[in-house]
């Protein structure tokens, strides 16, 4: 990675900008404080304090950095060469609770730059594969690790050769278990207890899970086997997230009442197999206003960028601006337990995007990608590409 | 137009399928002529009304008048009537009448690159009939045949605006088979559908996947990219052969014999080579899915060596850097606005590659090869056009309108009946709640030959009989 364009004054003002906080009413023509890595004051008329480098963007807004909140970033660079993709642990157990995606990450990566050029700030890259898939990483795209775990993933649905009852059944069988294991763990270590439904590692894994600190991030569709896993959650008395949800706003209702939050690709609208028939365009639109936590996600790794035209294709279909602005910061900011990103408000980290215009427009532009204080540069390697071949023959 | 040697064929056996007999003489069997060519076809009969569009910012995607402001058009008899700017004329007896209440009028969208109905949703291996890998050179399969009318990705794509695709063959193959054009009306067979008049594709394919599929997935040739080469080369001499054999024969149908006119039995039909002896003599388009610039350039020399034109390469996200050679030959390049990375083919894309093309004078096209994609071709024109934009390349916005419509229209072969909004075209239509290069823009009203198939303000149910009752 390239080293970032340093702005070693400790105090940076923000000058002028149409500021959308993510969590209330846009103020016009305001300034934003960023002192170190932190906003410590956003409002309109504000002084910048003496020393402090001011930024002028007028006729600019500014928004938090925005955060896809399931994504193969950084865990994978090209997906048909198999030496590059690390996001599935591999082998025959269906259960790899302990494998985390942060310990094969590959900050480096140029994919992160060029997510980062079009305003995304930070992201969750998530394992698959098997039953239990691993552990989800939350990072920034300078390549900082955030929170090396997130959530447990996991899936459940349609497959092939074994029912979905069966998933749920190995689900419990291993929660089950992983709940024997702590409460005798010297009988364990001992060798004097039945044989459990998952190694050690993988048991260890699942406390924070049980102890309701861990999310089980599931990646499902179909409405009924959302309903059965609310039930399960319940059961368990784990911490459920929908990822995916095609069919989510059948029972979205159900959803609110439980808080369970749903990460939503807003325009996969095809019944793309039978576990997605009830797709349709407005599914983020229709979450929101019965009240589900919900975050709006590419479910990418290359063109994580889009998250913005999908946001803007989610307004398309119905859901409020400012929801849909809600559901791509803070939102999947809260989904991934980064509770100071995700909104432009004293105490803060400052990841921003300064943007030409609507942010969701296709003829804007991120014109300034701030983390935690810093501005990002512009390059990428698409960008030297680009410059290398602006005429042809190129130079070489 | 035709397949000259086929329409021979086709003549010689006037319909039937032995050639007349001359003098009494026993009638010599031939092959069944194709009854699938285009100019078998007739299409269905429609009767669409007299529609007045008018209070509409018209983006015509005519070069000779791109934007009229405050314009309004007539469509009648599936074509475009009249097109003018200010007050529209009072409307005659039973013209249905569009205020588009300062709303924006674009041709209708045209897909060069479409999967639907051969990879339909749902997605399952039993609908899955786009690639036919059990062979890499199966040209003469048919994508018309793998077609299913039902697929609910259809409706959508005419909701985003889309009027006619071109449905190809998978890439898995070296050549996979023949595309077919499609008029996106909802029927009940793909062959209903056909665009009347409009070529068949051939799709061919070069780098990964081929050699994945047989190569690595059978331990067959092409294991590489040199075997696929050789594989293709050989199929072009055959076809050279193939075509020489039946202009002979169309030649010299018959032989003196005894002082008698003799029939010639005629060559062995082969149904492979009958395909690309078609491409050879531009009856069929070429359309080469290739990725990377050395390969178009490989391709480019196979095409001047054996004397077929590339139509368009797909994909194409090294185009940019051979747009010079690219933009002279005056060869299409159908690709994405931002697609890049899924493999190492695709490593090298750029968000400008159509941008740059176009300003090098070049013929650029935005395809999508998605369900997904085709419902949004309009932004992903905006993405491309914007990023070209921002980069300072010299790209017009009416020359980004171009690659979702009379560059497709071209690289079809269809740019003389679809892709502009001028008078005497069909009425592909759509018309945009505003500007269609907003991400933003809805596609209130698409008329495919002058019928309303997608009203966004009065939901009709769907299409597809899957999704009844659901």
């Amino acid at each position: 990675m390239s080293a970032l364009v340093t702005t070693f004054a400790a105090v940076v003002a923000l000058v002028g900008a149409t500021v959308h906080p993510g969590d209330g009413p846009a103020l016009e023509g305001a300034t934003v404080i960023v002192e170190g890595d932190r906003v410590t004051a956003v409002g309109v008329g504000l002084s910048p304090p003496a020393g402090a480098t001011v930024v002028d963007v007028k006729g600019k807004v500014i928004t938090p950095g925005l955060i896809d909140a399931w994504t193969g970033l950084g865990a994978a660079e090209v997906w048909g060469v198999a030496e590059t993709v690390d996001l599935d642990a591999g082998g025959a157990d269906p259960v790899r609770a302990a494998f985390r995606v942060v310990d094969a990450l590959n900050p480096r990566s140029p994919t992160l730059a060029i997510q980062r050029a079009h305003g995304v700030t930070a992201v969750v890259s998530a394992p698959g594969g098997g039953l239990i898939a691993g552990q989800a990483a939350a990072f920034d795209l300078t390549g900082r690790v955030l929170r090396p775990s997130v959530a447990m993933a996991a899936r459940f649905g349609g497959g092939e050769g074994t029912s979905r009852g069966e998933a749920l059944l190995r689900l419990r069988e291993v929660l089950d278990d992983a709940r024997t294991y702590a409460a005798k763990k010297r009988d364990f270590e001992g060798a004097r207890l039945r044989r459990l439904a998952a190694s050690r590692l993988d048991l260890e894994a699942l406390q924070p899970v049980l102890r309701g600190e861990l999310p089980l991030a599931i990646t499902v569709h179909r409405a009924a086997d959302i309903e059965a896993l609310l039930r399960f959650a319940a059961e368990q008395d784990v911490r459920l997230v929908i990822i995916g949800g095609t069919e989510a706003w059948l029972v979205a209702d159900a959803l609110a009442a439980a808080r369970v939050p749903v990460v939503l690709d807003p325009v996969a609208n095809l019944p793309g197999d039978f576990d997605r028939v009830h797709a349709r365009d407005d599914a983020a639109a229709k979450l929101a206003a019965a009240g589900v936590p919900l975050a709006l996600s590419t479910f990418g790794l290359h063109n994580v960028r889009k998250l913005r035209q999908w946001a803007g294709n989610a307004v398309r279909a119905g859901l409020p601006p400012a929801d849909a602005l809600r559901a791509v910061t803070a939102g999947p900011a809260a989904i991934a337990g980064l509770t100071d990103r995700g909104r432009v408000a004293p105490g803060q980290i400052a990841d921003l995007v300064v943007w030409s215009g609507d942010p969701f427009e296709l003829s804007s532009r991120a014109e300034q990608v701030w983390i935690a204080g810093e501005r990002t540069p512009d390059g990428h390697r698409q960008r030297a590409l680009f410059e290398r071949y602006r005429h042809v023959p190129p130079p070489y | 137009m035709r397949i000259a040697w086929l329409l021979a064929l086709a003549l010689a056996g006037c319909g039937s399928t032995q050639t007349q007999t001359p003098k009494g003489r026993t009638a010599v069997p031939l092959e069944p002529p194709v009854a699938l060519e285009p100019g078998a076809f007739v299409p269905t009969a429609l009767d669409p009304p007299t529609v007045l569009i008018k209070n509409a910012t018209l983006l015509t995607a005519d070069p000779a008048r791109p934007r009229v402001e405050r314009g309004w058009l007539r469509l009648r008899d599936g074509r475009i009537e009249a097109i003018g700017e200010g007050d529209a004329p009072a409307p005659g007896e039973g013209e249905q009448v569009f205020d588009a209440d300062g709303g924006f009028v674009t041709p209708g969208l045209i897909d060069t690159h479409s999967h639907l109905g051969v990879y339909p949703q749902p997605g399952v291996w039993a609908h899955a009939d786009g690639n036919e890998m059990t062979r890499p050179v199966t040209a003469g399969v048919r994508a018309e045949e793998a077609f299913w009318p039902q697929d609910p990705g259809i409706q959508r794509a005419v909701a985003g605006g889309v009027t006619t695709i071109q449905v190809l063959p998978g890439s898995g193959n070296l050549i996979g088979g023949r595309g077919v054009v499609l008029k996106l009306h909802p029927r009940r067979s793909a062959r209903a559908m056909r665009f009347p008049g409009a070529k068949d594709g051939l799709k061919m394919a070069c780098g990964e996947n081929p050699k994945r599929v047989y190569g690595k997935g059978k331990g067959q040739m092409p294991m590489s990219r040199m075997g696929s080469l050789f594989l293709m080369r050989e199929q072009w001499v055959a076809a050279r052969r193939y075509a020489r054999d039946w202009a002979e024969w169309e030649k010299n149908p018959t032989k003196k014999e005894d002082g008698e006119d003799v029939p010639v039995t005629p060559p062995k039909r082969d149904l492979t080579l009958e395909t690309l002896a078609a491409a050879l003599a531009g009856d069929v388009l070429v359309h080469i899915h290739c990725y990377r610039a050395d390969e178009m350039l490989l391709q480019l020399k196979l095409a001047e060596e054996f004397g077929f034109a590339v139509r368009s390469f797909h994909h194409a996200v090294e185009a940019y850097k051979i747009r010079d050679v690219l933009a002279a030959k005056g060869v299409a390049v159908s690709t994405w606005a931002d697609w890049w990375g899924f493999k190492v083919e695709a490593y090298d894309g750029i968000e400008q590659n159509l941008a740059l093309i176009t300003e090098q004078g070049g013929r650029g096209v935005l395809h999508t090869d998605s369900p997904e994609g085709i419902q949004r071709m309009n932004q992903e024109a905006a993405k491309a056009y914007y990023a070209g934009l921002q980069s300072g390349v010299k790209v017009t916005e009416a020359q980004a309108l171009a690659w979702i419509t009379t560059e497709p229209a071209w690289a079809l072969g269809i740019a003389d009946q679809t892709g502009s909004i001028e008078v005497g075209k069909m009425a592909d239509v759509v018309l945009w709640d505003r500007h269609p290069f907003s991400v933003y823009a809805t596609a209130r009203k698409v008329f495919i030959d002058g019928v309303l198939r997608h009203d966004a303000d009065a939901p009709v149910a769907p299409w597809s009989d899957f999704e009844v009752g659901q």
